[in-house]
């Protein structure tokens, strides 16, 4: 690999923008920069989450423990969980779509870059709200499902189920905000020749979250406002006294809890789809295949959700179609899964960090998607559910699975989002421990958990055989909470040298690696013509290169970028003006007037935000 | 891959990979996610509405235990003749958008005003329908016909109040000429999301007031 330590003089502050400051950040609108807030603030919740975990697991450590009284315990678990599923694992998704999908249909920035700056901004308050709870000593407690009746008013008069409600909420606008735009960015500004099958496998896997975050975060939406009316206004939805049922709440949550499965490890498919061919110096094998099963997968993710109901007593006839549809899931995954084993079959496989990674992910997310089929079987299940079986399966899926795939895109695209290479020695340390403390942690969960440990409960008494295990479990994670040490320590590092980053230094096969690194405020110079997949590949092949010569920084006059503007800021904070008000009403400490107020300022900024010219 | 010269920025070029401007593309999406939005809510009124443990009924009538006489609640008539101008709502806002295509001023505006009163009078038909039922007792709080019906209603109600926004901002713009053949655009995607919106109340209409 050619590296080329680039003089800091040689790249012009126009590398990153004409702008810099504080102010440009907020008014940003350049996918680039939106993506590198989204990482920057994922991964300061994400540490949040990891911190909260490691406190849960101190408790566990040991039998009759009173490190945390239940109550804590309680905050613990449902943070945890809504932190890494809504703050963690979405968001670090939405930096790689945010950085990836313009460049990689080479595009100068997505269809809608305001309402991209919107998005992350109600996503960051979003979180803040969510967060905002532990400073009243009121943080959500009932777990990140949030059943009825322990969300009623009468089981939880107190603010904190209000903070996840509202919360979430919040972050669904986000969502929905960012999967237009993405939906629009990839069917619509597709460079010339990028056909649909001709799309980088992250674009099409991100392609396919979009359409489940349109269609599934709709039904949490409403079923949140149901839930709302129900603690302000009076309403008996899932209040059993009044004629309601808790088990639509149930329905409705998993409706759009399955396809939010998804939603968290499809991005991941994508990028380890990026990395394996290139460190198997090979195209991706069965392309199609791949794609098809990819919409397989998200069609069936609707028809599911039952599954994680089997408790319920739904009879026999529910019971047998959610467990068919859902061993069927098992196949278009196996299809995958064997297409990334076909993809390194007689490759050249060259060992870096962001490949050891991917393996990780093929590796462990087998682990996690066979458990998934044994409790697909509901005998099974019965006897697995809320056991800590499954607290190991799912983390299997999204730690072993979404965490590792992300964690690989981190390191493969890292000298593209900054211009430095990180280095390899630690990345490899950060992998081996990461892999290691991972397994140590949940791997006997799933052996206490058969045994009958019940899970979301804040102790255990001696004598019943899982003290030993459950001290393993808590030494494992702080392996893993360590191997994020290193990682970081990895950043700063890289962080204090000059720029080194070519513009391809894997020999990559997409259109982010023939632009220099990091990419310019404008992306492509000129905008390329693609003839076919791995559009840089067969670049090299017709032009019969190893490798491209470094792509010149250039000036970006005459090339018209959109306008930075701060209205997406206000409306975003119109938004949780809204709901932060709605809590005050909900709890009788204000009136109707604030939440018109915060209306009409949300109102006001999508007016200014409509009316300024757009660039 | 090679490269041309193809200086178009963003979302605002005419020239994207379906040929469709991409602002009508991003109505179109929301769209497609707002049927879920509306499903839901419908699903939520379907399953609600028959397990009320007290009245007011939407079509039986009801004597309270105190003996108190409630008659079915729902005023079929008044809410038949908010659905009827609703639904022409949706042909005015064609005939505006064809003027303001054609740079025809005066139909536009005046098409867009009829469209705009159609969905005040709807709205309007609304609250007094809300009113009514407050008075003759039925709140969100009664019982669950009630609830899923505020919600359901409310918040078609909501989307048809934007909607008036919406359009008499473009009804101001379109006064002051400022909606040209060329930014015609600008009212077609107001007038799908409108079209949308009465859609949705096609099937509300006969699931909530028809359907016994």
């Amino acid at each position: 690999m050619a590296t080329r330590v680039l003089d800091q003089h040689q790249v012009p502050a126009a590398a990153h923008g004409e702008h810099t400051g504080l102010w440009s950040w907020i008014t940003t609108v350049d996918h680039k920069r939106i993506g590198i807030l989204y990482g920057a603030t994922a991964f300061l919740f994400f540490l949040m989450g990891g911190i909260e975990a490691l406190l849960l697991r101190i408790q566990l450590g040991t039998p009759d423990n009173t490190f945390l009284s239940a109550e804590r315990y309680n905050e613990l678990f449902t943070m945890h969980g809504t932190t890494m599923i809504f703050l963690a694992i979405m968001p670090l998704s939405a930096m790689f779509f945010n950085f990836l999908i313009p460049l990689q249909i080479g595009a100068r920035d997505v269809a809608f870059p305001r309402l991209n700056a919107f998005s992350y901004w109600v996503f960051l308050l979003g979180g803040l709200f969510l967060n905002v709870s532990w400073l009243f000593n009121a943080a959500p407690d009932q777990g990140w499902f949030g059943y009825a009746n322990l969300t009623s008013r009468q089981y939880s008069p107190g603010m904190n189920v209000d903070f996840w409600m509202l919360g979430l909420q919040i972050l669904g606008i986000a969502s929905l905000a960012a999967a237009v735009n993405f939906f629009v960015t990839i069917v619509n500004l597709r460079a010339p020749g990028m056909k649909l099958m001709r799309m980088p496998m992250f674009v099409w896997m991100s392609f396919i979250t979009q359409v489940l975050l349109l269609m599934a975060f709709p039904v949490i939406t409403v079923a949140l406002i149901l839930l709302m009316f129900d603690r302000f206004f009076g309403t008996h939805f899932f209040v059993p006294s009044g004629g309601g049922d808790p088990i639509l709440w149930q329905h409705l949550f998993w409706i759009f809890g399955h396809p939010e499965v998804y939603i968290l490890i499809l991005p991941a498919f994508g990028i380890i789809s990026e990395v394996l061919p290139v460190f198997s110096r090979k195209p991706l094998f069965g392309y199609a295949a791949m794609v098809f099963s990819g919409v397989f997968i998200a069609f069936l993710g609707f028809g599911v959700w039952s599954h994680h109901m089997f408790a319920t007593g739904m009879g026999p006839i529910a019971d047998t179609f959610f467990a068919l549809s859902t061993m069927l899931i098992a196949i278009p995954t196996g299809v995958k899964i064997f297409n990334w084993i076909g993809t390194m079959w007689g490759g050249s496989l060259q060992f870096r960090t962001p490949m050891l990674f991917a393996i990780g992910f093929i590796a462990m997310f087998i682990i996690g998607g066979l458990s998934g089929v044994m409790h697909s079987e509901p005998p099974a299940d019965l006897q697995q559910t809320d056991t800590y079986f499954i607290v190991a399966h799912f983390h299997y899926v999204m730690f072993g699975g979404s965490i590792f795939g992300l964690t690989a895109g981190a390191y493969y695209w890292w000298p593209k989002m900054f211009g430095r290479m990180l280095n390899e020695r630690l990345g490899k340390l950060h992998f081996w421990l990461m892999l290691i403390g991972f397994n140590v942690t949940f791997f006997p969960m799933h052996f206490v958990g058969l045994n009958g440990m019940p899970r979301r409960t804040y102790t255990y008494p001696a004598g019943l055989g899982f003290e030993t295990l459950n001290r393993i479990e808590t030494i494992g994670a702080f392996i893993l909470g360590f191997s994020f040490f290193i990682f970081l320590i990895n950043v700063i590092q890289t962080w204090r040298k000059p720029r080194n980053a070519p513009a391809d230094p894997w020999n990559g096969a997409t259109l982010e690696w023939s632009i220099p690194s990091p990419p310019q405020e404008w992306n492509f110079a000129q905008i390329p013509v693609v003839h076919g997949r791995d559009a840089l590949w067969e670049t090299k092949r017709e032009q019969g290169r190893a490798a491209l010569p470094e792509p010149p920084l250039v000036s970006g006059a005459g090339i018209h970028l959109p306008n930075p503007s701060y209205w997406p800021l206000v409306s975003a904070v119109g938004v949780a003006s809204t709901f932060i008000t709605l809590m005050l009403l909900g709890h009788d400490k204000a009136g109707p007037l604030p939440v018109i107020a915060a209306v009409a300022l949300l109102f006001f900024g999508v007016y200014r935000w409509a009316f300024e010219p757009a660039g | 891959m090679t490269a041309v010269a193809h200086d178009v920025p963003h979302g605002l070029e005419h020239a994207t990979a379906t040929g469709l401007d991409s602002r009508k593309l991003a109505i179109w999406t929301f769209i497609g996610s707002e049927c879920m939005f509306f499903a839901t809510l419908i699903s939520n009124y379907l399953v609600n509405k028959g397990r009320s443990l007290v009245g007011p009924y939407p079509h039986e009538a009801w004597t309270s235990p105190s003996g108190e006489h409630f008659k079915p609640i729902l005023e079929i008539p008044l809410v038949t003749l908010g659905t009827a101008l609703l639904l022409f709502s949706s042909l005015f806002v064609v005939l505006a958008l064809s003027g303001a295509q054609r740079g025809n001023r005066r139909a536009l505006v005046g098409w867009l005003g009829a469209t705009i009163f159609c969905g005040i009078f709807f709205v309007g038909m609304q609250v007094y329908e809300f009113t009514h039922f407050v008075h003759e007792g039925l709140t969100l709080k009664t019982n669950l016909f009630g609830a899923s019906f505020f919600t359901l209603t409310g918040f078609h109600g909501t989307h048809v109040t934007i909607g008036v926004i919406w359009l008499l901002t473009l009804w101001i713009l379109g006064l002051k000429g400022k909606i040209p053949p060329s930014k015609s655009l600008n009212l077609e995607m107001a007038a799908l999301y409108w079209h949308f919106v009465d859609v949705v109340w096609i099937v509300i209409f006969p699931v909530v007031y028809l359907i016994k």
